[in-house]
C-alpha cells in the first residue's frame, strides 16, 4: 500500500518537472511576446484613457478649482485665477504651455488662442488681482467656458476619448451630448468598415465556395496543380497585388485600354479610388483565406454521404442542400470568420485604392497618431477596433481553434 | 471529374450544372492569377505605359532599380530586418513549440491562442502601440524596433509548423535516445531537429515572407533611414505610379515562386523523413 502511494507521488513529482521543463521552453518566446507585443498593445489601452496633460500642468488651478467648486455657469473667484498665473508661469519656464493649449484646443476650438494670450504676457505681471489682467489678455477668461473644459479635465483618467470615439462629447456644463454635426464621422467609419468587411466576405464565399468544391472533388494530381494558382497569388507580396490591381484599374489601364479597345466603352470607367477597386482587391487578397480551409474540409467529406442520400431518393438538390453543405459549415465558418476579421484591420488597399470616403478606422488610427497627433482618441479607436477584432477571435478559437489557423 | 466521367444517373441539368462551375471556376482562377501575371510583361515595358500591347520590350527599369541608391538601401534593409526577425523568430518558436508539444499541458490552449494573436491582430493597432511604447524605451526610430515588431508578426508561423510537425513526430524515438544515455539537449539535436527540421525552416520562410512584406510598423517605427522595400514601393504608390515600382513587383512575385517551390519541397521531405502521409 505504502510503496504503491510512493510511485503515485513518484510519477506525479516527474509529470510536474515534465511540465516545468515545458514552461521553460516557453518562456523565453513568452517573455519576448510580453515586451514586444503584449505590452504594447496594453500601451494602447492605457493612452485611450489616461491623459495627464491638464492635471500635470495645471495642478494649482486643478486643485483651487475642487476647492471652489462652483456651478458650472459662474465664472471661478479670484484664488482661482491666483493659481491659473502661477501655474502658467511654471508652464512657459517649462515650455510646456503649448501642450496644454493644444490639448485644450482638442476638446474645444478655439481654446488655444484664448490660453496662449494669456500665456504670453502672465510673466510681466507679479502680483494681483489676477481676474482682471486674465479678462484683459482675452475676453474667453470672463466667460464659463473654458473652466467647464478644464473641469472636465481634470482628472489623469477619463472616457472623452471614447465619448470622442463614439461621436460625442462632455460639453463645457459637464453634460455628455453629441459632437457638432461636422465631426461626427466615426460611427459613419464603423459602419463603413463593418460594410466593406461583410461585402468582401460575402464576396469570398460567393467565388470561394465553388472553386474549393471543385478542387475536393478534382483528382488530386489536378488539384494541387490549380492550388498553385491559389497559392501563387496569395504568397505574393500584398503591396504587389495591390500595385496590380491599381496597374489593372486605373484610367490608362490594362482593364479599360482593353473594353476601349474593344469598343465596349467610349469613357474610361471609374475602377480605382472608389469603394468598388476596393473590395476587388481586397477579395481577391483574402479569398485564399477562404479557399484553403475549405477545400481541407470538403476533402474530407466522404462521396458516399452525398450517394446514399441520391439512392434514397433525394434529387441531386436536396442531396446537395440537406446533406453535403451541413458537412461544409465548419470550413465555411473558419473561412468566412477569418477573412472578416482580417477585412476589418486593413489599411494599406483602401489606402492605395481608395477614395476618401472608402478609408477603414484604420485609417483614421494612423491619421490621428501620425498626422493630427490626437493619441488619446487614436489609442481609444485602436481600442475598439482590437476589442471587436479579439471578440471574433475569441469565438474563432471556441468553434475552430487558434492552433487550427493555417495559412497556407 | 470531367464531364465524361459524371455517373450515369446524372439529369442533363445536372450536367449543364457541372459546366456551369467549371466556367465559373476557371473565371475564379483567372481572377486570381492574371493580376500577378499582368505585371510581369508590363515590367519590361520600355515605356512608361500601363497598358498592353508593350510595343518594346527593355530592362531600362530594372536597371533603374538595381543603380538608385535609394532603391538598393531599401533591399538591403530589407533583406537585414527580416533575416534577423527571422532568426530570433524561429529560434523563440521551435523551442515554445517542442514545449507545447508537452501531453497534456495545462494552460497549453490558452497560451497557443495568446502567441498566435499577432496574426489576428490588426496591424495598426500593434504600430500604434509599439511606437508609444518604444518611443518611451527610446528604440522607436531605429532598426532594433522595427526587427522586433517584425518577429512577432512571423512567430506565430513558426510555433504553428513546428507544432503541426511534431504532432507526427513520435516521442518514443526521444525516450530511446535518452535511455540510451543521450543527453535531453543531445537527444534534442540530434534525433528531433534532423526529424522535424523541415517543419522548422518552413516556418522561417513564411516569418521571412512576412518581414519582408511589412510595411505599416516601418511607417510608424521607420525613422528617414530605415526606408525598406516595401515601405519605398508604398511612397512611390501614393505619388506615382512608376515603372520601377513594377520590376521590384516583378522581383517579389520571382521571390514568392521561388517560396511557393521551396516550401512544396519541404512538405515532401517532411513526409519522406516521417514517412507517414497527411
Amino acid at each position: 500500500m505504502d510503496s504503491v502511494g510512493n510511485l503515485t507521488q513518484r510519477l506525479r513529482k516527474a509529470e510536474r518537472r515534465g511540465h516545468l521543463r515545458a514552461y521553460a521552453l516557453i518562456a523565453p518566446l513568452f517573455i519576448f511576446v510580453l515586451l514586444s507585443f503584449l505590452l504594447p498593445l496594453g500601451d494602447v489601452l492605457v493612452n485611450s484613457f489616461y491623459d495627464p496633460v491638464v492635471p500635470k500642468g495645471l495642478p494649482r488651478t486643478v486643485q483651487a478649482l475642487a476647492e471652489w467648486n462652483g456651478p458650472r455657469d459662474q465664472i471661478p473667484p479670484e484664488p482661482v485665477f491666483a493659481a491659473l498665473a502661477q501655474d502658467m508661469k511654471e508652464a512657459v519656464q517649462s515650455q510646456s504651455q503649448g501642450a496644454i493649449a493644444n490639448r485644450l484646443n482638442v476638446e474645444e476650438s478655439g481654446l488655444r488662442t484664448i490660453f496662449m494670450r494669456a500665456a504670453r504676457r502672465v510673466s510681466t505681471q507679479e502680483e494681483g488681482p489676477w481676474a482682471p489682467f486674465f479678462e484683459a489678455a482675452d475676453p474667453g477668461w470672463a466667460q464659463s467656458g473654458i473652466w467647464g473644459t478644464i473641469r472636465n479635465l481634470e482628472s489623469p483618467m477619463h472616457t472623452l476619448f471614447y465619448l470622442s470615439a463614439l461621436d460625442a462629447k462632455r460639453n463645457q456644463d459637464g453634460s455628455v451630448g453629441p459632437q457638432p454635426e461636422d465631426q461626427r464621422i466615426h460611427i459613419t467609419i464603423y459602419l463603413r468598415t463593418l460594410g466593406v468587411a461583410f461585402t468582401v466576405t460575402l464576396m469570398c464565399i460567393v467565388l470561394g465556395f465553388p472553386l474549393a468544391y471543385l478542387l475536393a472533388h478534382l483528382r488530386d494530381k489536378t488539384a494541387n496543380l490549380l492550388l498553385i494558382l491559389v497559392l501563387l497569388p496569395f504568397w505574393t507580396s500584398l503591396l504587389v497585388r495591390t500595385t496590380a490591381w491599381m496597374v489593372v484599374l486605373q484610367k490608362e489601364g490594362v482593364l479599360n485600354s482593353f473594353l476601349q479597345f474593344l469598343h465596349v466603352i467610349s469613357e474610361p470607367l471609374p475602377l480605382v479610388h472608389n469603394r468598388f477597386g476596393v473590395v476587388v482587391a481586397m477579395t481577391h487578397i483574402l479569398l485564399p483565406f477562404m479557399v484553403l480551409p475549405m477545400y481541407s474540409v470538403m476533402r474530407q467529406i466522404p462521396v458516399a454521404y452525398v450517394r446514399a442520400a441520391r439512392s434514397l431518393g433525394a434529387g441531386p438538390f436536396t442531396a446537395f442542400i440537406r446533406v453535403y453543405l451541413p458537412q461544409c459549415i465548419p470550413g465555411l465558418g473558419a473561412g468566412a470568420l477569418l477573412v472578416f476579421i482580417l477585412a476589418l484591420g486593413y489599411y494599406i488597399t483602401p489606402a492605395l485604392l481608395g477614395g476618401s470616403t472608402d478609408q477603414m478606422i484604420s485609417h483614421f488610427v494612423a491619421d490621428n497618431i501620425l498626422h493630427l497627433l490626437n493619441w488619446g482618441l487614436g489609442s481609444a479607436l485602436a481600442a475598439i477596433l482590437l476589442a471587436a477584432v479579439l471578440l471574433l477571435y475569441a469565438v474563432y478559437d471556441r468553434l475552430v481553434g487558434a492552433n487550427n489557423l493555417k495559412l497556407g | 471529374m470531367s464531364a465524361s466521367n459524371l455517373p450515369l444517373y446524372t439529369t442533363p441539368l445536372q450536367r449543364a450544372g457541372h459546366w456551369v462551375l467549371l466556367i465559373f471556376c476557371t473565371l475564379v482562377l483567372v481572377f486570381l492569377i492574371a493580376p500577378v501575371l499582368v505585371v510581369v510583361p508590363l515590367a519590361f515595358n520600355n515605356e512608361p505605359y500601363f497598358h498592353f500591347p508593350v510595343q518594346e520590350y527593355s530592362l531600362r527599369w530594372f536597371r533603374d532599380l538595381f543603380t538608385n541608391e535609394v532603391w538598393l538601401h531599401a533591399i538591403f534593409n530589407s533583406v537585414l530586418t527580416a533575416t534577423l526577425a527571422t532568426l530570433l523568430a524561429t529560434t523563440l518558436g521551435t523551442l515554445a513549440a517542442v514545449g507545447l508539444n508537452h501531453h497534456n499541458l495545462p494552460g497549453k490552449r490558452l497560451l497557443m491562442a495568446v502567441l498566435v494573436s499577432p496574426m489576428i491582430v490588426p496591424v495598426v493597432v500593434l504600430a500604434v502601440g509599439s511606437y508609444l511604447f518604444f518611443s518611451k524605451l527610446g528604440i522607436a526610430n531605429n532598426l532594433l524596433g522595427i526587427v522586433l515588431v517584425h518577429a512577432v508578426l512571423g512567430m506565430p508561423f513558426v510555433v504553428i509548423t513546428v507544432t503541426a510537425t511534431l504532432g507526427g513526430f513520435d516521442m518514443n524515438l526521444m525516450r530511446a535516445a535518452r535511455g540510451l544515455g543521450a543527453s535531453q539537449w543531445e537527444a534534442f539535436r540530434r534525433i528531433m531537429l534532423p526529424l522535424v527540421w523541415p517543419g522548422v525552416l518552413s516556418g522561417a520562410l513564411f516569418a521571412f515572407a512576412t518581414s519582408f512584406d511589412e510595411v505599416v510598423v516601418v511607417l510608424f517605427l521607420g525613422g528617414p533611414e530605415q526606408t525598406t522595400l516595401p515601405r519605398q514601393m508604398w511612397t512611390g504608390l501614393r505619388e506615382q505610379l512608376s515603372p520601377t515600382i513594377l520590376s521590384a513587383a516583378f522581383m517579389l512575385i520571382l521571390f514568392a515562386i521561388a517560396m511557393l517551390l521551396t516550401l512544396e519541397m519541404l512538405r515532401r521531405r517532411s513526409v519522406a523523413l516521417r514517412g507517414v502521409t497527411e
